[in-house]
């Protein structure tokens, strides 16, 4: 395995031409292949009823046109759907920044910088809907503990966060950042660690310290972790329910929804499943060719995700 | 004295800038430990608070109690009504979810990577696809589809759903720790006459072990933490699992919030004793692969 492949695929790499050429040389028999198709006979059964399915059965439901001009006459999906562009802009971005400088502060492996990632990863490993519930509490009317240490430590009475509608919006994005951050951290802590040492060396003995190393060294290796990582997060932040309906809920008046949580409440509390399916379904023009950037990336990069 | 004239004035500065660096480093540490902990000093602050108290802007515990937690141990509230029978149901719901996955992720993965099936790499590509997909994109669907199943309200839809989007990540990761398990190992059992299913069993398990509880830790960890699937898939109170207790203290009026946070931190101590017990091997997936919460 060449070091590059090892720096760019954390560790171990997929190059996929191995992916695709059969391991097993010994011929197989007929016996062998009912063996493999009947391995396969569980994850095919689970991928076509539990994925496949709903897949083709949402397609269907959000078919008609219809919808969609109902949906546009909602002035609140044009806000669900500025909301969610900014949620996701925002808040991957952010991570993904963040958690490239803040793998560089714990790559130096003191004591305590060991004991505070230890301490740091708690968020990763909480119940997202547990937490929300929690930062929810943080916020919500003047007597939340954000308000009371803003008043402790200025003496001035802080914001109402959930009452206004850029500051909940903000709430939710930092809620986001503060869950994920620890996850993409360690994501770049493993990326680093696999950038083999003699690369840093020839680096150092062609005069490349500090932050020209940073500049010229480390970003360039990680740039294709860094780009599937961001096309990855971009994925999954656009369908991110928990944070939004549990951090804000929608306060102020339904101002601060995101797709995921406007598409269930209109499916679940207002019986209107099909413009739920719709308003999710508005997001394919973004998702589909982020999803085939990224399998691309992938296969190129050879990167296991 | 005479130490600090002989020392060279050059080497000051320098002793200088690292004693600032070490200051700003310590203190961005205490930033650090603190954004992350907030939150979670909240929970504690909350449940600690008697009912009625918890919103009073202070922001230490003043008179700390255990009332929540009682009531909870006791299920003395009609909010926590069968509270640890429903525990007892996340449990379950964790559990399957975390044995089917590793059951049927590792013979995908087994056949994916060592035994020569035409086609078998489209299996790789549906497993990716379905890992990158965000799923709640699929909730409403999969809710109408669970109906026609007869499924609904079930545990087993809950535990059909996480264990449809753990088992991409599953088999994805196996396949790629099984490139470390020499072949030959597989052919020579061949050659001696075992079968597929042996070879399975006897060599590609054992020797799988660490990746297998990497995955398995990982499928448990998602459905333990997800909230959408048991909110809309569980109605009854029967089948309620956590998840859906703290769903009820929102729809309440007057829910006791200390109640509510007594839960949260129950809820929590299981996947942070795993966090901790299990770090090594969750990180070494991790460090191959991405976790989606």
């Amino acid at each position: 395995m060449s070091s590059t492949k090892h720096a760019l695929g954390f560790g171990r790499s997929l190059p996929l031409d191995e992916w695709r050429r059969p391991s097993w040389r010994i011929h197989q028999q007929g016996s062998d292949t009912v063996w493999a198709l009947a391995f396969l006979v569980p994850y095919v059964g689970v991928f076509v009823a539990f994925v496949a399915y709903p897949v083709v059965f949402g397609l269907w439901m959000g078919h008609d046109p219809t919808l969609y001009g109902l949906l546009m006459s909602d002035p609140r999906f044009a806000d669900t759907a500025i909301n969610t562009l900014v949620f996701v802009a925002i808040g991957v971005n952010v991570t993904m920044f963040g958690a490239l400088l803040l793998s560089g502060f714990f790559m130096r492996r003191t004591w305590w910088r060991r004991l505070l990632l230890a301490v740091f990863l708690i968020p990763w490993a909480l119940p997202g809907f547990v937490v929300f519930t929690s930062i929810h509490f943080m916020l919500v009317t003047q007597w939340g503990l954000l308000d009371s240490l803003i008043r402790a430590v200025t003496g001035e009475d802080g914001p109402l966060f959930l009452v206004s509608t850029p500051i909940a919006m903000a709430s939710n994005i930092v809620a986001y950042i503060w869950k994920w951050l620890p996850f993409w951290t360690l994501i770049f802590v493993a990326g680093r660690m696999a950038i083999p040492q003699d690369i840093y060396e020839a680096a150092d003995i062609d005069g490349a310290t500090g932050h020209k190393r940073l500049i010229y060294v480390t970003f360039p290796l990680l740039a294709s972790v860094y780009l599937i990582c961001t096309l990855l997060d971009t994925v999954w932040t656009l369908g991110d329910f928990p944070t939004v309906y549990f951090v804000s809920s929608g306060a102020p008046a339904r101002t601060t929804e995101v797709l995921a949580t406007y598409g269930v409440r209109e499916a679940f509390d207002f019986a209107r499943p099909y413009l739920g399916v719709a308003a999710m379904m508005s997001a394919l023009p973004i998702l589909i060719p982020v999803v085939l950037l990224l399998m691309r990336r992938v296969r190129a990069a050879g990167v296991q995700l | 004295m005479s130490m600090a004239l002989t020392a060279p004035l050059t080497r000051l500065p320098r002793f200088r800038r690292g004693l600032v660096s070490r200051v700003a480093s310590a203190t961005f540490g205490i930033v650090l430990l603190i954004w992350t902990l907030l939150p979670v000093y909240n929970m504690l602050l909350v449940a600690l608070d008697e009912d009625g108290d918890e919103f009073t802007g202070a922001i230490w515990p003043g008179n700390a109690n255990l009332d929540g937690f009682a009531a909870l141990w006791n299920e003395d509230s009609f909010l926590l009504e069968h509270f640890w029978y429903r525990f007892g149901n996340s449990i379950k719901m964790g559990l399957a979810t975390m044995v089917l996955t590793v059951l049927i992720g590792s013979l995908a993965s087994f056949v994916l990577g060592r035994m020569r099936l035409r086609g078998s790499r489209v299996i790789g590509d549906l497993a990716l696809v379905t890992y990158v997909l965000p799923t709640a994109f699929l909730a409403i669907p999969f809710v109408h589809i669970m109906h026609k199943y007869g499924l609904i309200d079930s545990l087993w839809s809950v535990i059909a759903s996480q264990v449809a989007f753990a088992t991409p990540y599953a088999i994805l990761i196996l396949h790629q720790y099984g490139k470390l398990i020499p072949l030959e190992l597989d052919e020579s059992a061949k050659v001696d006459g075992a079968t597929p299913w042996q070879v399975y069993r006897r060599i590609y398990v054992p020797l799988m072990a660490p990746a297998l509880v990497a995955v398995g830790v990982y499928a448990l960890l998602l459905a333990w933490n997800e909230y959408l699937y048991q909110y809309l898939l569980v109605l009854s109170m029967d089948s309620a699992t956590v998840a859906v207790v703290i769903n009820q203290f929102f729809n309440s009026d007057e829910a006791p919030w200390n109640y509510m946070m007594a839960i949260a931190i129950v809820y929590s101590l299981p996947p942070i004793a795993i966090y901790f017990a299990l770090r090594r091997f969750m990180i070494a997936g991790l460090a191959i692969g991405g976790v989606k919460g």
